[in-house]
């Protein structure tokens, strides 16, 4: 038998780290538990986050605002300040995966385990999101691009947690897009996403722009050339276009079971075509 | 361990290991075979069951997590009264076919239900969305959930 533990403190948690080094850790269930039972990871004993308060809720401490790690996306769903400042946030987390997964999963869980199909992720880049990492005796700020290395590859270090994550809130963009192509509507894992933030002028030019794209490399991809290709332009099909092909080339795309690379391309392309709805 | 929770309006404890899934010992410590499992990782719904009245997957659940929680599993859905309205409605929708689903997909509408009374056939078809239904008859599941709001309203 494995032993679970339920610390309700950090530090009962930090005390069970010492004394189980090894333990794995898990919040919602929905990835560790999966692959627990796959076989794919190994676990002498389990240490679940759902108890310790000071990792859960939505925090509004001003400019910012602070999520606790281990708050359900159910939760997040459902709160006025997420709501207001973070609509595109609110777009990816309503179709992740499903209704009783949501009520399981949490926003630390989707980081943590950094799939590049991570729903959250595209636009936690896109919101320049950073994160807290707190072990028994520091914690640490960083950018989530800096936290997360590679698929399932992340910066945390033995002892370490992935304590919330800090967002700043922002009036720049007057645009929140978040789309998903997946191979169905409900429990799907992206084959591409893409999380988008615009200020459009009254005249439909773009002022600023902010681009991430889910599912089309290693991790969550970024282009500053596209973002370049679409600032102070004009919202049209052409302008669109032409986006849609630099993009085309910028992501990195690999053959799976959900799509081929030359599929995702496409669509990473493609997807820029939907901004023409906020043309004025 | 010692694990006391309330399932289906009862207070109970047991002595179980930490590490068995939820499904598991609701089903073969508890002889409670309402909840059943299909796919085992979180894809179908087969094995929801509520937890503190939010719709959860119990084969994504250890038993340790059961502790002070209240649980309520297909069979604590009745009352003295008889079947909970979306049970009735589910019946006299006829939207049960093999009945593998019917479990799970009757806690989901009531997690629903309690989240909002008054859904339309979208929204129920998004809430119902975590749960495959292998026979294919949606058209009659969405039908008695339908059917279970008007019930309620009237």
């Amino acid at each position: 038998m494995r032993e679970v533990f339920l610390p309700r403190t950090l530090d009962e948690l930090w005390d069970l780290l010492r004394r189980r080094p090894e333990a794995v850790i898990y919040a919602g269930g929905t990835d560790v538990l999966v692959k627990l039972r796959a076989g794919l990871i190994a676990a002498s004993s389990l240490i679940c986050l759902e108890r310790i308060e000071d990792l859960q809720g939505v925090r509004d401490q001003g400019d910012e605002v602070y999520i606790g790690a281990a708050t359900t996306h159910r939760t997040l769903l459902a709160d006025p300040v997420i709501q207001e400042h973070f609509p595109i946030l609110i777009q990816a987390l309503s179709v992740l995966g499903s209704p009783p997964v949501r009520n399981m999963g949490t926003i630390g869980g989707n980081v943590v385990t950094a799939s590049p199909a991570g729903d959250t992720l595209p636009p936690l880049y896109v919101l320049d999101a950073e994160v807290e990492v707190r072990w028994s005796d520091g914690a640490k700020r960083l950018p989530l691009s800096q936290f997360i290395l590679g698929p399932g590859k992340t910066s945390l270090g033995p002892g370490q947690l992935l304590a919330g994550v800090w967002l700043r809130k922002s009036a720049d963009y007057n645009v929140h897009h978040f789309e998903k192509v997946g191979q169905r509507k409900a429990l799907a894992i992206a084959v591409v996403s893409l999380a988008a933030l615009l200020k459009v002028s009254d005249s439909g030019r773009i002022d600023q722009v902010r681009l991430a794209w889910g599912s089309v490399g290693p991790t969550v991809m970024r282009s500053g050339e596209v973002e370049s290709a679409l600032e102070g332009r004009v919202i049209s099909r052409e302008t669109l276009d032409q986006a849609a092909a630099l993009a085309q080339t910028a992501v990195s795309p690999i053959d799976d079971i959900r799509a081929s690379g030359a599929y995702r391309r496409t669509v990473a392309g493609n997807l820029l075509l939907r901004l023409i709805n906020y043309a004025r | 361990m010692k694990i006391n929770f309330i399932l289906n309006g009862r207070e109970i404890e047991l002595t179980a290991p930490s590490d068995v899934r939820v499904v598991d010992l609701l089903r073969e410590e508890l002889e409670l075979t309402g909840t059943k499992e299909s796919c085992g990782s979180g894809e179908c719904g087969s094995c929801t069951i509520l937890v503190d009245g939010q719709s959860r997957l119990s084969c994504l659940m250890l038993a340790a997590q059961l502790q002070g929680r209240e649980v309520t599993t297909i069979e604590g859905l009745a009352d003295d009264a008889g079947r909970h309205p979306v049970q009735e409605a589910f019946v006299q929708a006829g939207a049960v076919q093999c009945g593998f689903c019917t479990p799970g997909m009757v806690l989901a509408a009531v997690d629903l239900l309690d989240r909002r009374p008054d859904p339309s056939r979208s929204e129920i078809r998004e809430g119902l969305s975590g749960n495959l239904c292998r026979c294919t008859g949606y058209q009659k599941i969405v039908d008695a959930v339908e059917m279970a709001v008007h019930r309620e309203e009237g």
